[in-house]
């Protein structure tokens, strides 16, 4: 299933000033990740998953080295052109959903398409569509407070593919859920991966969530330290 | 419309997220609703003060007084110089051929105000304020038509009987028709209560010139006279004829103008008060907004990052903030501009008005214009208490609000 590259990082470092001091994330790291593929990422905590994840999905920017995605170059995209890039390219998932709770699932699952040329018929048609496809068509209307964390994630997950983008970055997707619901929510990531091919990059610390992933990336210190390949 | 989507999105979140947060934004509003209502109530008593002053005067009445005068009570008028304008030219006459023009003493006396009478009742141990007594005579009345007496009758000529105008009657105690009132050395009863359109006038005692002339040792001399205008252009006549003739000396205007000026020197000394004390107050609900706001921003940190995080732009998250401290401060704005017209609009009180050391009663008047600066009043703290917020919203990096390092 996995293809052409679709991220590729040069050279990437990342460095941050704190204080008087300099801390070094990342120096002079090379990822290529191929269309389709499903990578979890895993490691100690403060070994960089996090700010993998953020620079594949260019809400921070690298001190130096590239970032391409799908062939272009990334890392030199001003703010705006990050946002509007993000906002075709890249689906968010995050550990605690982090959906608007003042918003039903609906309009959670729309947010991306008001950054489109959808007009309202066609965006509440997209939005019925994403929700069955995670099983929450009947859900539409309730706020997130009277969803359970699987369900709130399952909508999140719709949100995340409501505008098609190639790239979903999970950032602890299941961190939040009990074991059976995991499952699910990671069934569902995998099947997005192998029936609509979807490229996936998936931090966590869960063992047991990586195995989804068709292949493993340890981090550690600003290093990947070991590839297995699961799938 | 996509930008049009993305505020109405953010802005919605915003909205929506205040019940969140309900007793800092109650505070905000009350805050702001407090600025609005101190500074409406000065701006409605000035606005107020301003309408009955400036409702006295009309364009046909000319007044007249000695030159260099600012008010009636530093003038002085001869009754020589009273007979020349009687002869004067543009000054009306009436169905006899009897010149419409009306010699008046202008004097202080003291009064005591409702609220200022002790337990007791005994008024000679009160405050006093002091009060306007008129002198005029039978043609004082008639060259002011639109005089009503809504109580009793008019004083009769050659006594110590008094009108009292109805707005000082209701302010000020012991001035009911049948009651004696004490000024100077003599007793005086009142004997009517007269309207005349809620004019200064309202204000005023009113008595017969030669009784007053007696109590005051002022014969032969008065502090104005008033003259009615046969047309528009009478007024530059009889004001050529008393600048020209040497032994008149006299500043000729309307009595519209000479109204207009004594209302705007208080009424802008009333602002003078009202508006800094309202600015004070802003900086505290201002203090107040942006506590709220920051508190707002930070209570949605993750929000307005997962939203960037979508693609919303930092423009969005901005006006969004911005236009929640604006509904708050808003809410603020309305609720003050309620509190002051339902607590003041419409309520009587008097001040002393500048020029003339006298007490002039009038109404609180909460105006639509008055309204207005008390809404742009709430929206500037509403502004300036959300854009420091929302600029924080909008930059704050994304993977910062998240939590990175």
């Amino acid at each position: 299933m996995t293809g052409q590259t679709l991220i590729h990082l040069q050279d990437v470092s990342k460095r941050f000033v704190k204080g008087r001091d300099t801390i070094t994330i990342f120096d002079h790291l090379g990822l290529t990740i191929p269309a389709g593929d499903f990578v979890a990422v895993m490691g100690p905590s403060g070994s960089g998953k996090t700010t993998l994840l953020n620079l594949l999905g260019g809400i921070d920017q690298p001190t130096g080295g590239s970032i391409t995605f799908d062939g272009g170059r990334v890392d030199t995209l001003t703010e705006g052109q990050l946002a509007r890039w993000r906002a075709h390219n890249v689906g968010f998932i995050f550990q605690f959903y982090n959906l608007m709770p003042t918003l039903t699932a609906a309009r959670n699952v729309e947010l991306p398409l008001l950054l489109t040329s959808f007009g309202r018929a066609e965006r509440k048609r997209r939005v019925e569509a994403a929700l069955s496809l995670v099983g929450l068509a009947e859900r539409a209307n309730h706020y997130p407070r009277e969803m359970s964390g699987g369900q709130q994630q399952r909508v999140a997950i719709a949100r995340a593919l409501i505008s098609d983008p190639k790239l979903l970055l999970c950032d602890e997707p299941t961190g939040d859920l009990d074991r059976t619901t995991a499952d699910e929510i990671l069934s569902m990531l995998r099947l997005l991966n192998q029936e609509m091919g979807k490229t996936i990059v998936m931090v966590t610390h869960d063992p047991e969530a990586a195995k989804y992933a068709r292949r493993t990336l340890h981090l550690d210190k600003g290093r990947f330290t070991e590839r297995e390949l699961v799938a | 419309m996509r930008v049009f989507n993305e505020i109405a999105v953010v802005t919605t979140i915003c909205i929506k997220s205040i019940p969140q947060r309900f007793w800092a934004s109650l505070s905000t509003v009350v805050a702001v609703g407090l600025v609005v209502t101190v500074l409406l109530a000065f701006l409605a008593m000035a606005a107020g003060f301003q309408q009955t002053l400036r409702g006295t005067g009309t364009k046909d009445m000319a007044i007249l007084m000695r030159a260099g005068s600012q008010a009636e009570l530093n003038s002085g008028v001869t009754r020589d110089q009273a007979r020349l304008i009687e002869e004067a030219p543009g000054v009306m006459k009436d169905a006899d051929g009897k010149p419409l023009v009306s010699p008046e003493l202008y004097v202080i006396v003291d009064g005591v105000k409702k609220t200022a009478v002790p337990a007791d009742g005994n008024l000679k141990k009160a405050p006093r304020s002091n009060l306007t007594l008129r002198g005029l005579g039978p043609v004082g009345i008639a060259v002011r038509p639109g005089l009503k007496i809504v109580e009793g009758r008019a004083f009769n000529p050659g006594t110590n009987e008094l009108m009292v105008g109805r707005a000082l009657q209701k302010d000020f105690a012991g001035l009911n028709v049948g009651d004696t009132v004490k000024l100077g050395n003599s007793d005086w009863l009142v004997v009517g209560a007269f309207e005349l359109g809620g004019s200064v006038f309202e204000s005023e005692l009113w008595a017969d010139t030669p009784e007053v002339q007696d109590l005051f040792h002022r014969q032969n001399v008065f502090q104005s006279i008033r003259a009615r205008l046969t047309g528009p252009d009478a007024l530059k006549a009889l004001s050529d004829y008393a600048t020209n003739d040497p032994q008149l000396k006299l500043d000729v205007t309307t009595e519209a103008e000479y109204y207009a000026q004594q209302a705007s020197r208080t009424s802008d000394l009333i602002q003078k008060l009202g508006w800094p004390l309202a600015i004070a107050m802003a900086f505290g609900a201002l203090a107040g907004a942006l506590n709220t706001m920051y508190s707002s921003v930070a209570a949605r940190a993750q929000e307005i990052a997962t939203l960037r995080c979508i693609g919303f732009s930092g423009t969005s998250s901005f006006i969004g903030t911005l236009l929640e401290s604006l509904v708050l401060a808003l809410v603020g704005g309305i609720v003050g501009t309620l509190i002051t017209w339902v607590a003041v609009d419409g309520l009587t009180g008097s001040t002393l008005a500048g020029s003339t050391f006298s007490q002039v009663v009038f109404t609180f008047h909460l105006t639509p214009a008055v309204a207005l600066q008390g809404i742009i009043m709430a929206l500037i703290v509403g502004l300036v208490g959300g854009v420091f917020p929302a600029w924080r919203a909008a930059r704050v990096p994304i993977a910062e609000a998240y939590g990175s390092p």
